[in-house]
């Protein structure tokens, strides 16, 4: 492993700015395919609540942060030292 | 009957697989790529529809039916064992390439099996040979986590002969078909099909059934590990489309299958433990399918399967080389590995979009037949529920591998590129993803039954754009409001914990009282044992009353007085 570290090169995202510019390009696209239901495109959809404008979207959206907050939490329970089962 | 009609698909893998220690170490490692692409040709000179029936014993059997549920999961094992092979052409370890090999013609047997016989032998092969997969880990703890495993594993072949027997006590029938009454009720099934249901179970990774997947996959080589995360449970999932279809429960337990592994995979720090729980939320989407039963539905099965196999084959791919260059697959050590594996970053992310469905890969054409008849099921909770699981899976797979091996925080590492094998089986797999997606009649004309679906609808690309990007958003929100839990070196319990923790610890306490028993009872009990002793030894030691040498008078004196008793007794009466 001697090579670690010897590489001083910069990337494009070690730059803070092409970073943002990712999660900026992320805004940007969601608020257009978010905005997209106030046209209505949706068809042959089978529950009433699909066609609720942005469903999809704050679904996903609320989704993932129970996910992850609930897991976070289940940590609690679950977390144990590395060699748990293994004792050295 | 010609050789090629006589030869079981998988045959050729298991015998050549046997052979392969003959071979000089050079050439041993393409015997995994020359034995699938043999075994391949043969499967595609057999015909839709042929049958071998051979009769032992006054039992008649099925070894070999070809028909489209088993030609779908057929070709893609012998596909995903032909990259696999190619994957792995660094490796030169007899034990690996024999395991690897027998065991992916086990698998591909188990396919082609038509009577439940030929199965129980299939399923139970596909246990022995996989294990040594586990064990080429050559840790202390990959020879724990694989003896885990085959007890598991063989435990589900007894509960499937169990069911064999029972079943076949009560019908006379061997064949494997649908095994399931048309009621689709677990209640009303007897008990040998609810036995070999259960056996499914443990292999398909049901919920509670499922750690043992979690606990061994990740602690084989990076080849090895491969290998295990595509045949056994993909066998299991066609086990169950076979005998099990319309099986209403399987609804319940698909859907919770989809939902619960997705937690524990983003606390999960090993790369690739997170995948097999992935993997395991990926099944329960196949055991929905499944579950609702229609001929659209089953082709949602089988479809995602083939696709599922493609996809978490390079996500597991991706992981291995990471492992291979790194010597670890934790997240909390990785990170920045874009830099020097930008191929393997590249194609990483591709399994990784796939898997979350982006629209124009090969989740977004397969995952849907399954969600839409869910829907049409009306099945309105269940369908949340996949919906939930379809943001996690985007969240776990899609998200956090990539992020955490290749971006993230700048670990240092500066690790080689994977080697051009790696890469290229990994690229394979990556066009074959956009290939599906962009062309998914290919895939479907080779489904079992006949559809019309037409995935690409306005409606449908742009609810699921709205899904997955906000599921990315959210990330980049728990990101930036630090709310994301850190990757921290840790081990997570799970049901493992009842056979690893819980029952040795009950084990121990019992043994430790039966302990205290003992000492409480010692003393008296040696007490009364030294009496009775030395009232043996009393009476029949060397002084003792029965040990004296008589004279032949006294006996005959005694004998004279005992029969004179009898005498008087008898004249007494």
């Amino acid at each position: 492993m001697s090579d670690h570290q010897r590489d001083e090169r910069t990337y494009w995202l070690d730059d803070k700015r092409n970073v943002n510019k990712i999660v900026y390009g992320l805004y940007a696209i969601c608020t257009v395919v978010g905005l997209a239901d106030l046209f209505p495109y949706k068809h042959h959809l089978h529950f009433g609540f699909e066609y609720w404008p942005g469903f999809y979207s704050i679904y996903g959206f609320v989704s993932c942060v129970a996910l992850v907050l609930a897991a976070t939490q289940l940590r609690k329970i679950l977390m144990r030292d590395e060699d748990y089962y293994d004792p050295r | 009957m010609g050789l090629i009609e006589l030869l079981p698909p998988g045959a050729i893998l298991i015998i050549g697989g046997l052979l392969v220690p003959l071979l000089p170490g050079r050439l041993k490692p393409w015997a995994g790529v020359v034995l699938p692409v043999l075994g391949f040709m043969h499967l595609l000179a057999l015909e839709k529809g042929f049958v071998q029936n051979l009769v032992v014993f006054g039992y008649e059997l099925t070894p070999v039916r070809v028909d489209g549920l088993s030609l779908v999961f057929g070709y893609v094992f012998f596909i995903a064992a032909i990259l696999g092979g190619i994957y792995g052409l660094g490796v030169r370890d007899n034990v690996q390439l024999v395991a690897a090999l027998t065991y992916v013609g086990s698998a591909i047997g188990g396919v082609f099996a038509g009577d439940l016989i030929t199965l129980f032998i299939y399923w139970e092969l596909t246990a022995i040979t996989s294990v040594f997969l586990v064990w080429a880990g050559r840790t202390k703890r990959a020879a724990k986590a694989g003896m885990r495993y085959l007890i598991i594993q063989v435990g589900s072949g007894v509960i499937l002969l169990a069911g064999v027997i029972l079943h076949f006590v009560d019908t006379g029938s061997l064949d494997f078909d649908k095994l399931i009454g048309a009621d689709g009720l677990l209640g009303s099934a007897s008990i040998g099909v609810l036995l070999i249901f259960v056996a499914f179970g443990i292999k398909c990774a049901f919920p509670l059934l499922h750690n043992w997947l979690q606990d061994a996959y990740p602690e084989s080589t990076a080849t090895g590990t491969i290998y295990l995360s595509i045949f056994t449970t993909k066998m299991a999932v066609y086990a169950l489309a076979r005998g099990y279809p319309g099986t209403g429960v399987l609804i319940i337990i698909g859907a919770v299958m989809t939902a619960f592994p997705i937690f524990f995979a983003v606390i999960e720090n090993d790369l690739r433990r997170v995948l097999t729980y992935s993997l395991n939320n990926q099944l329960g989407f196949m055991v929905v399918g499944i579950g609702i039963g229609t001929e659209l539905a089953l082709n949602g099965t089988a479809a995602y399967a083939f696709a599922n196999i493609i996809f978490e084959g390079l996500l597991f791919m991706a992981m291995g080389a990471v492992l291979l260059r790194t010597g670890t697959c934790l997240g909390s050590e990785l990170g920045g590995l874009y830099k020097t594996m930008p191929w393997t970053a590249a194609l990483c992310i591709v399994g990784a979009a796939s898997i979350s469905a982006f629209p124009f890969l090969s989740g977004f054409v397969t995952k849907p037949l399954i969600l839409d008849e869910t829907a049409a099921g009306h099945h309105v909770i269940i369908y949340l529920m996949l919906l939930f699981a379809s943001a996690g899976v985007f969240h776990h797979s899609g998200i956090k591998i990539p992020y955490f091996a290749f971006f993230a925080h700048d670990s240092g590492k500066r690790v080689k590129e994977a080697p051009a094998n790696m890469l290229f089986a990994m690229a394979v797999m990556a066009v074959m993803c956009i290939g599906i997606g962009i062309f998914p009649e290919v895939l479907y004309r080779v489904l079992p039954y006949q559809m019309d679906y037409h995935p690409y609808t306005t409606t449908h690309v742009i609810t699921q754009y709205q899904l997955l990007l906000f599921s990315a958003l959210a990330f980049v929100f728990l990101q930036k409001t630090g709310l994301y839990p850190p990757e921290l070196r840790s081990t997570n319990i799970d049901t493992d914990w009842i056979y690893r923790k819980a029952l040795p610890a009950v084990v121990r306490a019992s043994v430790g009282i039966g302990h205290t028993v003992v000492d409480a009872i010692r003393v008296p009990v040696r007490a009364l044992l030294q009496g009775i002793s030395g009232l043996v030894y009393r009476l029949h030691g060397p002084e003792g009353v029965f040990a004296r040498t008589w004279t032949t008078g006294s006996i005959a004196f005694w004998a004279v007085v005992v029969l004179c008793g009898y005498l008087l007794y008898f004249l007494g009466r």
